[in-house]
């Protein structure tokens, strides 16, 4: 579908608001404050309404829908400005949404809208991105839920305040093949966190949760084998959007480059070798902001409803296409700007550290191959 | 009930009448429809199904009534398009006319032209060629040196033309002649004569595919009347420019590979076979997979392309042209081979006993879809336009 004026002013707006208040440089000075990102910027982010883009007014949000936030999440992709916006505006928020009780709603969502409380998805435990072998274990007892396991490379996990955790269900002792989610204080007793330093300085963190006792509001949604996956898909969804935004700026860059860089006597952009270098990355990046915009325009057609298998389909296909496009774009980044590419001031070095980092998030692009070839009987 | 919502519903029940059950099923290379003068139909009911659409206007929805069109909007059309899909009606009509030719004599034709030419290509009853290529002349285009003199009454035109597609079974030629030599982009002209014209010559070509749907086409004095110039003297480069977009654009929404035939995945399964209920060829898998998901994002694109107008200037849908025929041309030379691959020795048949109809077919859709990155404009080509036009990358001093 196309863009609502609607659409098209808010992106606008995002665009403008990122590159002015948080461009590509930013990365270095919260590297030097020693931050994972900058409250006052996440404050700002809040007054413009795209902290409770997803969640409806009736909660204290803007009801722009999951097409608007994508848009501002590309913006914000762009210029690799780091915020919860991702997890917690988008991610946190479609949780919330599709799987909460009205109860739980009514007591998250205006928080998270305000921006005051932020959520981190808790999936992963190895390298690599398997989340039918969760092994964090939840264990059904008088009036709650305890925790036990350990989370490994959980984004924003050093700041969030509530964790999504993914756990499976231990029923009488056996554990069952039903995982569940989980809204984990991160202050609560039993819960560690270790702050990882990433190679792309965002604030990822290890977390071991040790018999950390839970009420029964902690749980969210129900048991079961699948209808957890959606939170999955939406959250890949969401970080192909941020890709796509992170590719298509590492690719303006380039381009400026070959534009003004003289050698031969020529701006290096007049060479014909080059020249369809970037021009298959721009079609590659045509095809992966198809990809998005119809996942995107997908959330938005069928509402907060819980898994289907087009959904799967098309969050594999968002995720793989974008990982594939930024891998790429990432690389002739540095390529095609030679020597100072590879300096610590020069941006490339910025894009191609977070490019790797998004790209392994919730599944490699070959991860989500394979899943796409499953789906379709491959 | 919306406006729109009642027009799905008339469509529908117009398509329920008029379009024959046998048209709702895969087409072969061989079923297609050209119409023309000599048309040949595979059936009683393709006939029919050509007739009824384009008395309606169908084939050409969104061309005006006067012009025999169907008048529809783009958003009519649009739902037209689903419910065809819906249906899967084959197309009742394939045509340079519609496709390439009409939708520029809509822009820069005169009225009476317009009233001339356009109600019949709608009827499929004037089959067009495309006189671009010249032998010296391919992706230098603007290069083309076929001479169109001014007799007074009439124009004369000598020269060559090559690939030009169906020429042997063309009603009606679209072709580009030089007629001032001091210029070169400037002293083109766009003009349209019929191919029963004495000193029109075709030749066909024999392709390594084995078919011949191109031919040589040789042009010795060839009277044209002077009322079939479209648009000025010496300004034809814009409108040739404006129809390779058109051809552009239909070459990538037709997508080639839409072409019916073997199921990539299907095929697959049966002749690579499956472990695990995966494909047992794990390497082949994954370029299997990699190939359908580019496959479908390009699809969404189309359609993204199709019902976006927010932001369609001519310019942005030029750029989108060329995008789209580098991705479909190699979409669909991917396919085939992937599909070459699966079927491994059953694959290589070139005629005769020993082989499948289908996987006969698919090795000749092979050898044909080579082409792809040639036609309308070849890949390096529309590589330059993207970088220059698009991207804004200069050229050398
Ligand atoms: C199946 C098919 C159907 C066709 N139908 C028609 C038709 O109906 N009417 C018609 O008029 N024509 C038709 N053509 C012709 C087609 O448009 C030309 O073949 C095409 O434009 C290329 O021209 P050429 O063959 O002279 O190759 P050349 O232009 O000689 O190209 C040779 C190679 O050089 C490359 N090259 C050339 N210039 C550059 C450059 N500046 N930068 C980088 N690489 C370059 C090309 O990409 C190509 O790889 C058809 C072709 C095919 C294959």
């Amino acid at each position: 579908m196309s863009m609502t004026p609607d659409q098209q002013m808010l992106e606008d707006t995002a665009r403008q608001f990122f590159a002015e208040r948080s461009p590509p440089g930013a990365v270095r000075a919260n590297r030097t404050a020693g931050r994972s990102f900058d409250p006052t910027l996440w404050q700002q982010i809040g007054e413009l309404g795209f902290s409770g883009a997803l969640i409806p007014e009736s909660h204290g949000g803007s009801g722009i829908g999951y097409r608007g936030l994508g848009l501002v999440l590309e913006a914000a992709g762009r210029t690799l400005c780091a915020s919860p916006l991702l997890q917690s505006s988008f991610i946190g928020a479609a949780a919330v949404l599709r799987h909460g009780s009205a109860a739980q709603q009514a007591s998250l969502l205006p928080r998270i809208a305000m921006g005051e409380l932020t959520l981190a998805l808790a999936v992963d435990e190895t390298p690599h991105h398997h989340p039918e072998n969760t092994r964090t274990v939840a264990r059904h007892v008088d009036g709650g839920w305890v925790l036990n396991g350990r989370k490994r490379f959980v984004a924003d996990g050093d700041s969030a305040s509530l964790l999504l955790t993914l756990a499976r269900i231990d029923t009488a002792g056996a554990e069952s093949d039903a995982l569940r989610w989980f809204l984990v204080p991160s202050a609560t007793a039993g819960v560690t966190r270790q702050r990882l330093h990433t190679v792309d300085g965002e604030g990822f963190a290890d977390i071991e949760f040790a018999a950390v006792d839970l009420g029964a509001d902690a749980a969210l949604g129900t048991a079961s084998p699948t209808s957890w996956q959606d939170v999955l898909d939406v959250a890949c969804i969401a970080l192909a959007s941020t890709m796509q935004g992170s590719a298509e700026a590492a690719l303006a860059l380039t381009l400026d480059h070959l534009k003004t860089r003289t050698q031969f006597g020529q701006l290096i952009g007049s060479f014909q070798s080059l020249q369809h270098r970037v021009a298959r990355l721009h079609v590659d990046l045509q095809l992966a902001r198809a990809a998005v915009t119809g996942a995107l325009d997908e959330l938005d057609a069928r509402g907060h409803v819980t898994a289907d298998p087009r959904l799967h389909r098309l969050a594999s296909l968002c995720k793989a296409l974008c990982g594939d496009a930024l891998h790429d774009v990432s690389n002739e980044t540095v390529q095609l700007h030679g020597g100072i590419g590879m300096t610590d001031v020069h941006d490339s070095g910025l894009f191609l550290k977070r490019a790797r980092v998004l790209e392994t998030l919730y599944g490699t692009s070959s991860h989500h191959r394979d899943r796409y070839a499953r789906l379709a009987g491959i | 009930m919306s406006n729109i919502e009642e027009f799905r519903l008339e469509t529908r029940q117009w398509l329920e009448t008029h379009c024959p059950a046998s048209l709702r099923t895969p087409m072969s290379e061989r079923e297609v429809v050209w119409g023309g003068r000599n048309a040949t139909f595979p059936s009683d009911d393709a006939q029919r199904w050509l007739q009824a659409m384009g008395e309606r206007g169908w084939t050409a929805p969104t061309w005006p009534r006067s012009y025999g069109g169907g008048g529809l909007t783009a958003e009519q059309n649009a739902v037209l398009q689903e419910e065809l899909r819906r249906i899967k009606a084959r197309p009742p009509l394939y045509s340079f006319g519609l496709w390439m030719f009409g939708p520029v004599l809509l822009e820069f034709g005169s009225e009476e032209q317009k009233q001339r030419f356009l109600p019949p290509i709608v009827r499929g009853e004037t089959r067009w060629c495309q006189g671009y290529s010249e032998p010296g002349a391919g992706s230098d285009l603007a290069s083309l040196a076929t001479r169109c003199e001014d007799h007074g009454e009439h124009f004369l035109i000598n020269g060559q033309k090559i690939w030009t597609s169906y020429a042997n079974l063309a009603d009606w030629m679209f072709c580009l002649v030089r007629t001032d030599t001091r210029t070169k982009h400037g002293g083109i002209s766009f003009v349209v004569f019929d191919m029963r014209t004495a000193g029109v010559e075709t030749r066909p070509i024999r392709l390594i595919s084995g078919d011949s749907p191109f031919c040589e086409t040789f042009l010795t004095d060839v009277r044209v009347p002077k009322d079939q110039l479209i648009g000025p003297l010496n300004g034809g480069w814009e409108i040739a420019k404006r129809l390779l977009m058109h051809e552009r654009t239909n070459i990538s929404a037709e997508a080639f590979g839409n072409a019916a035939g073997l199921d990539l995945i299907e095929t697959a399964r049966q002749f690579v076979g499956l472990r695990e209920g995966v494909l047992a060829n794990t390497d082949l898998r994954a370029r299997i997979a990699r190939h359908r998901m580019r496959d479908e994002a390009f699809r969404l694109a189309v359609q993204q392309a199709r019902t976006g107008h927010g932001r369609s200037s001519s310019a942005a849908t030029s750029a989108l042209a060329s995008s789209f025929k580098v991705a479909a041309a190699s979409l669909n030379q991917e396919r085939c081979e992937l599909l070459l691959e699966c079927l491994g020795h059953e694959g290589l048949g070139w005629e005769g006993e020993g082989f499948s109809t289908d996987a006969l077919r698919a090795t000749r859709h092979w050898l044909r879809s080579k082409g792809n990155s040639i036609e309308g404009g070849t890949t390096e080509i529309n590589l330059n336009v993207i970088a220059k036009r698009v991207l804004g990358l200069p050229d050398p001093v």
